[in-house]
């Protein structure tokens, strides 16, 4: 066990520094040179020359990669080009905000999806089941910005339910920051509900089917008490793995909703620093988003095998 | 549906006025599996009757009913299957008419059920002592009191320290351990019916035995009824008052087990033991029978006796006619006609492939060894995790001969396959030659006809064959691989390998999932025999097959050893099958070889107190009274072998040796003791043969 998680860990080194690569690269080593894609075609080619050794890209390209990742591992993103303040500053509440959004529709979206995963495979080839999976299916293959739309109408403009932006103005009460975010998080429930529930449905079903549970209905437990205390116990595990690495994809920068939204998040933050070319700002906030998924998918290994006590204790007496 | 003639009484215990009530009874019971719409019928007329503390047994092949049976006494028949005539009745009382409440009590305390594959009836998320515990608490105990009880129930299953084993989980015991732990849940709540569905199958033989033992107390302890079912006759003779056989969802033949065993009167029964190798006659000695034909499909209805397609015995009035259960000369129910002809059914005709063909014995003045083996060994992993399951094995094949290879999981047998086949490299040091020739060690370092000259058969052909292919493609691609030839030639070949094998050649455009078991084995073995082999690697070939489909393959086996003069390595835990075959034997423990002889002499004694164990374990179909030689406790881990003799912790001979210190200290060697005849023990033969001769004498 040891091992496998020092192998985890290992890994998901390995896949951040592979991250930093792609980041550093895409930016720098790109034809062209940087100062100029930053100041325009017309530049003064003094000035594109000074802002390039400002940047140190007039430097070479393994010298800089150094520097860049060793300010980096000390979490120094240098300026933001567009703002001109520390990178870190506007990262910060960006990613408060985005965190704050992908909890919300965590928690609205898993108890919902397994419960309909556990209804589902319950009533199993019954009008219930066709009913949750075929509409989970259907509400996962609308895009997350077509939903966004689709409500904006209908409870935003037609019935005047909800507020269409995201984000409460300042000093709102609690229940009125929360009222803002509803929209954009029922977009995500949508979408992830059909994915969360066809997992949670299938482990059911295999534990339904497994010996252990007819071990279980034959010592006379009731119904109730064999899917509670063996059934999902079992379905569970590999639900709940699932679903954390969804976590990573909700915090890791959801530019669509975001953008419908009106919301400052990370997926903001992102297609600002792109569409303004604000390099500094644009790797940081991969560099954040990608780490919050790594984060997350090691979390989800790191749960799974708490669940699972056959990757927690090894086979031997 | 048609519902035949029911009499009501159908069952001697069942009738005479002072019978008490049966614990189970059957009244005319049709279950039927709807599938794609249509109603299935898997039980026809079933009835049957359990006295109160009788052991009844259940035989039949796969695909017989009964499981179906046994679920259907718990009513918990799959989703898909329903009683659709016909009663199931617990001490007098309707089980289909209970209201669930009803029936999650008699679950509770009265009736309980112990399944095959221990591991996967309990819950892999919690501990051996919650899921025990659980049986008390749903009585009504509390949380210490039910552990408590758990610990005892555990205690008396013969567990030997239940709190460590309370704390553990299912994957970490063994399969003999967590099948104590189903029964001590089935028995905890002393039920009055206990039904066991091939409880032993897939364990090894003397885990089998042991489980075995714990029923057996249990039973004479609580006088609880059992309804057992198993396809191994020799189990259910020890074990059953009466037996029913089950053939195609009917009961066939019913009565005392020792009589149906021994004088069957119906062609099934009659068949079905002749397709078990016994004791003493070996391949030489007699040709296994085999059952034509194949079990009807699910569902059929056949108009006459639903054996009638597969007996030898067949008359016009069984194909128009359905045979009544009748008593047969006052001794048991038979479904036949002609019940009194069964014993003289004809034998299945030998096959002109081999019937004539005769073989020299093996004498010492044949050909060098075709293969030999000189200080093998295999250590996995390396440094302090170094595992080593093999050790110094020295062996060798001659052309043509059968060596099997015995000993309990975990004792280095399939490893020692893969280092033959070049699946994994054995240590340095180790040399493997075949004709003399030093084999590369691994497939890659061997040549392609090296490679098609060490074949291999495994027990599973569902995984062994590629589902996507035909199986003429299957069985080409070998030839051209292992056989060098063109691709033209090689269907060719193929057409006439797969004809050797008897399958049909209608069959060899059909995919894998179409073919039976028995088939796909014969697949499996065109594809092995492809590359012409000198020898051919049996990996438990047989174990999932059904004993008529065994036979068949069995027999097989033998015609192309005759033909091709090919060596088997031959690994079984059924040791009937093994000593069936083999010419030779290899016992091995813990990755030693602890006995090595001719296949009588190894089986007969005196021999190693290991092989005495394992042969003792075996239960005989013939009801011959067994002298049983226990080894204490589980197989210890190979990580940590025993010091001295590796036996010396559960060795039955060791206490009172004399040698009891060398025993603990000093590993004995394996040394000719006569010839041919190697062992790995202290003890002397003469010793051995004193103490084996003195036990036989107290227990006859």
């Amino acid at each position: 066990m040891k091992r496998f998680l020092l192998r985890r860990v290992l890994l998901a080194f390995l896949t951040l520094w592979l991250l930093t690569g792609v980041v550093f690269f895409a930016s720098h080593a790109l034809p062209g040179n940087v100062a100029q894609k930053v100041l325009g075609p017309f530049a003064d080619p003094e000035g594109v020359k000074q802002l390039n050794h400002e940047l140190g890209t007039d430097r070479p390209i393994p010298q800089q990669y150094v520097t860049w990742i060793a300010k980096t591992v000390r979490l120094d993103f240098g300026r933001s080009l567009n703002y001109d303040r520390p990178v870190t500053e506007k990262l910060r509440p960006a990613l408060g905000y985005s965190a704050r959004l992908a909890l919300f529709a965590f928690v609205l979206v898993v108890p919902i999806s397994i419960a309909g995963g556990i209804i589902a495979a319950m009533k199993r080839g019954r009008f219930l089941d066709r009913f949750i999976t075929v509409a989970g299916l259907s509400a996962a293959v609308v895009p997350e910005f077509v939903w966004g739309v689709l409500l904006v109408l209908v409870f935003g403009v037609k019935l005047h339910w909800l507020p269409v932006p995201g984000l409460a103005p300042p000093g709102s009460s609690v229940f009125s920051q929360y009222k803002h975010l509803l929209m954009p998080a029922l977009c995500l429930v949508f979408v992830l509900f059909g994915y969360i529930a066809r997992i949670t449905r299938a482990g059911v079903i295999e534990a339904i089917d497994a010996d252990y549970t007819r071990t279980a209905a034959l010592k006379g437990l009731t119904s109730g008490q064999v899917v509670v205390r063996h059934v999902l116990r079992n379905a569970l595990v590999p639900t709940i793995a699932v679903v954390a690495t969804q976590l990573g994809y909700l915090l890791g920068g959801l530019i669509a909703v975001e953008y419908l939204f009106n919301y400052p998040g990370l997926g903001q933050l992102l297609l600002n620093a792109v569409k303004k070319r604000d390099f500094p700002l644009l790797q940081a906030a991969v560099l954040v988003s990608g780490t919050v998924y790594v984060v997350a998918t090691f979390a989800a290994d790191l749960l799974y095998m708490v669940l699972n006590p056959r990757l927690r204790q090894g086979a031997t007496s | 549906m048609t519902r035949n003639e029911r009499p009501a009484t159908d069952s001697p215990a069942a009738s005479g006025p002072a019978a008490p009530i049966p614990a189970l009874r059957f009244d005319g019971l049709h279950v039927a599996y709807k599938v794609r719409g249509i109603d299935r019928r898997v039980l026809s007329d079933v009835s049957l009757s359990i006295a109160p503390g009788e052991a009844y047994g259940l035989v039949g092949e796969s695909g017989c009913g009964k499981s179906t049976a046994a679920f259907a006494a718990m009513r918990y028949l799959p989703r898909n299957g329903s009683i659709t005539a016909g009663r199931v009745m617990f001490e007098g009382a309707n089980v289909g008419a209970m209201s669930n409440a009803a029936m999650r009590e008699l679950r509770k305390n009265a009736i309980s059920m112990v399944y095959q594959n221990p591991i996967g009836a309990l819950n892999p998320t919690m501990r051996i002592g919650a899921q025990v515990a659980e049986v008390f608490r749903i009585e009504g105990f509390d949380r210490a009191e039910s552990l408590s009880r758990s610990e005892q129930a555990l205690g008396a299953v013969q567990i030997a320290d239940p709190g460590q084993v309370m704390r553990r989980y299912p994957h970490q015991l063994s399969g003999g351990m967590a099948q104590r732990v189903v029964i001590a849940m089935a028995v905890a709540t002393n039920p009055r019916l206990l039904i066991l569905d091939e409880p032993t199958t897939g364990l090894d033989a003397t885990v089998e035995a042991e489980v075995l033992d714990v029923v057996r107390a249990l039973r004479t302890t609580m006088g609880t009824a059992v309804l057992f079912i198993s396809h191994n006759l020799g189990v259910i003779r020890s074990m059953c008052d009466r037996v029913g056989v089950l053939y195609a969802g009917h009961i066939v033949e019913e009565g005392e087990t020792g009589r149906i065993l021994s004088d069957p009167r119906h062609p099934y029964t009659v068949g079905l033991l002749r397709c078990i190798p016994r004791a003493g006659r070996g391949k030489d000695a007699v040709r296994l029978d085999t059952i034509p034909g194949t079990l009807p499909p699910l569902g059929a209805d056949a108009t006459g006796c639903v054996y009638a397609p597969r007996c030898g015995l067949v008359r016009d009035r069984c194909q128009r006619e359905r045979p009544p259960i009748v008593e047969s000369a006052g001794r048991h129910l038979t479904r036949c006609f002609f019940p009194e002809e069964a014993p003289a059914l004809p034998r299945t005709p030998g096959d002109e492939f081999a019937a004539n063909v005769s073989i020299p014995p093996i004498t010492d003045d044949r050909p060098a060894a075709l293969v030999t083996l000189v200080g093998v060994g295999k250590t996995f992993g390396h440094d302090d995790l170094a595992v080593r399951v093999l050790r110094d094995i020295n062996l060798h094949l001659r052309a043509g001969e059968t060596l099997g290879l015995v000993g309990e999981s975990g004792s280095g047998k399939t490893t020692l396959a893969k280092l033959l086949l070049g699946l994994v490299a054995p240590d340095a040091g180790s040399r493997i030659a075949l004709d003399g020739r030093q084999l590369g060690a691994v497939l890659g370092d061997r040549s392609a006809a090296d490679v098609g000259a060490v074949q291999i058969v495994f027990q599973n052909p569902d995984s062994a064959l590629n589902r996507r292919h035909t199986v003429r493609h299957i069985v080409s691609r070998a030839v051209v691989k292992l056989g060098g030839k063109s691709k033209g030639e090689a269907i060719v070949r193929a057409e006439i390998l797969l004809a050797e094998m008897r399958v049909d050649a209608r069959l060899h455009a059909a995919k894998p999932a179409q073919l039976s078991g028995g088939l796909k084995q014969r697949v499996a073995i065109a594809r092995a025999f492809a590359g012409s082999p000198r020898l051919v690697v049996c990996d438990e070939p047989t174990s999932a097959l059904d004993v008529s489909v065994q036979a068949a393959i069995l027999n097989l086996l033998v015609d192309l050893q005759r033909s091709e003069h090919v060596s088997y390595l031959f690994i079984s835990h059924d040791l009937g099958v093994v000593r069936y075959l083999s010419d030779r034997i290899a016992v091995m423990y813990l990755g030693r070889i602890m006995e090595l002889g001719p296949a009588d002499a190894v089986f007969s004694g005196p021999n190693h107190p290991y092989t005495e164990a394992l042969v003792s374990s075996l239960p005989s179909v013939d009801g011959e009274p067994t002298r049983r030689v226990r080894l204490v406790g589980e197989v210890p881990s190979v990580t940590d072998p025993p010091s001295g003799c590796v036996l010396h912790t559960r060795c039955p001979r060791r206490a009172g040796s004399g040698v009891e210190s060398l025993c603990d200290t000093v590993e004995p060697d394996l040394v000719e003791v006569e010839p041919g005849h190697l062992l790995r023990c202290h003890l002397s033969l003469e010793r051995l043969r004193e103490m084996q001769a003195t036990v036989a004498a107290v227990s006859v």
